[in-house]
């Protein structure tokens, strides 16, 4: 199950390296769910791994939690693309000053 | 080896949600990560996981990514421009750096036997996941659905836009058009329609007036924003090159075809011999549309 495992580090560093490079809010979001989704490959395997059903149902739970926070995040981004017509996280800056 | 078939596809679309530069690829790509991790989900006994997977999130959650990406502009890419310097250098090290140690780290220890899910899949996974949902979890599931119900307010009031002047109807659109011709002599009733040619009739070629110029109100604006309005002149080429083809000439119109028009004679010598038995007009214009597709 070693390689489920590393799968899962992999995807998960590849997110974490989106976020910080992407310049595009949605891009950096969709990293982010990338991220969520590796952490639920790992808890999967690790259900089965030890056999029982703990994992998976943590895996079902971080799924609702991500439907709620891409819901909110996306009508964030819509609300933040429309006062400032654009959807760069560069030009969310106003409390820097 | 579902696995060793998956992973390298899983890592290659991850990757490319790094580098492409448009939203929507990154999306599709983000998607092809998701159905495989359903796959792998199926594979590693979690079939109800599988189902939600695909349901919920390349259902549910990247259709809303795509929308998004639809309004806010399917073209927004990104800027290259750092704002800190050598920030992405040092975001690249700093990941390349965290996956080797995760990795490392993985391969260095053994997970010991795998129990499997045979024994807690025993009645059903979708009834043994109920069942620990619906005990142990009894309160955290609860907790879900008020975030849930908070998420949908949420949303609401956010995308909500409070009008602050009363929509305009129907009378008052109607009102305006004649304060507009009164003031500045605009004309009343609708736009003209695009214009229709023999060899073109789409909403990007625009119509022809009297004296011979173009009717630019006639093309809508975002064709004209986006340059593929087709230039009416152009046509006219096409006309000449028809007229060419058939062999005929604008006063030979009337006489039915380029039969007995003095310009149709070379074309007609030329395609003498193929054309012999069949109607002459008819054979001219298949043979030539064959040759020249355009």
């Amino acid at each position: 199950m070693n390689e489920y495992i590393i799968l899962s580090a992999i995807l998960f560093s590849i997110g974490a390296i989106g976020v910080l490079v992407r310049r595009n809010a949605l891009v950096v979001f969709m990293c982010v769910e990338l991220m969520l989704n590796s952490c639920n490959l790992a808890l999967v395997t690790f259900a089965k791994q030890h056999g029982n059903l703990d994992g998976q149902v943590a895996a079902f739970f971080v799924m609702v939690v991500a439907a709620a926070e891409v819901v909110i995040g996306l009508a964030i981004i819509m609300t933040i693309f429309r006062s400032r017509r654009s959807a760069s996280v560069d030009d969310a800056s106003l409390l820097k000053y | 080896m579902l696995f060793w078939f998956l992973a390298p596809i899983m890592v290659a679309a991850a990757l490319g949600v790094l580098v492409v530069r448009k939203a929507v690829h990154a999306a599709l790509l983000l998607a092809v990560v998701m159905i495989s991790l359903a796959v792998l989900y199926a594979a590693l006994d979690a079939p109800f996981l599988f189902a939600v997977q695909i349901i919920v999130y390349t259902g549910a959650i990247l259709m809303l990514f795509l929308f998004v990406v639809m309004l806010v502009g399917v073209d927004a890419s990104d800027s290259v421009v750092e704002t800190i310097r050598g920030q992405r250098v040092m975001a690249i090290v700093g990941g390349v750096l965290l996956g080797l140690v995760l990795v490392l780290a993985i391969g260095q220890i053994s997970l010991g036997a795998v129990v499997g899910m045979n024994e807690a899949n025993a009645g059903g996974n979708v009834q043994a996941l109920a069942n620990v949902i619906f005990s142990d979890y009894v309160f955290a599931f609860e907790v879900t659905s008020g975030l849930l119900i908070t998420a949908a307010l949420g949303a609401m009031v956010l995308a909500h836009r409070e009008r602050t002047t009363p929509k305009p109807g129907q009378a008052e659109y109607a009102a305006q058009r004649m304060r507009d011709y009164a003031a500045t002599g605009k004309h009343l009733g609708p736009l003209p329609s695009p214009g229709v040619y023999a060899r073109s009739n789409a909403v990007d070629a625009a119509a022809l007036l009297p004296d011979g110029t173009t009717a630019e109100s006639s093309i809508s604006r975002v064709l004209a924003a986006r340059g593929t309005v087709r230039s009416v002149t152009g046509l006219t080429d096409d006309i000449d090159e028809v007229q060419r083809q058939l062999g005929i000439s604008m006063k030979d119109q009337p006489e039915g075809g380029g039969k007995t028009g003095a310009p149709a004679n070379t074309v007609e010598d030329e395609n003498q011999d193929s054309n012999q038995d069949s109607n002459q007009d008819w054979g001219q214009i298949d043979d030539e549309g064959r040759g020249k597709p355009t």
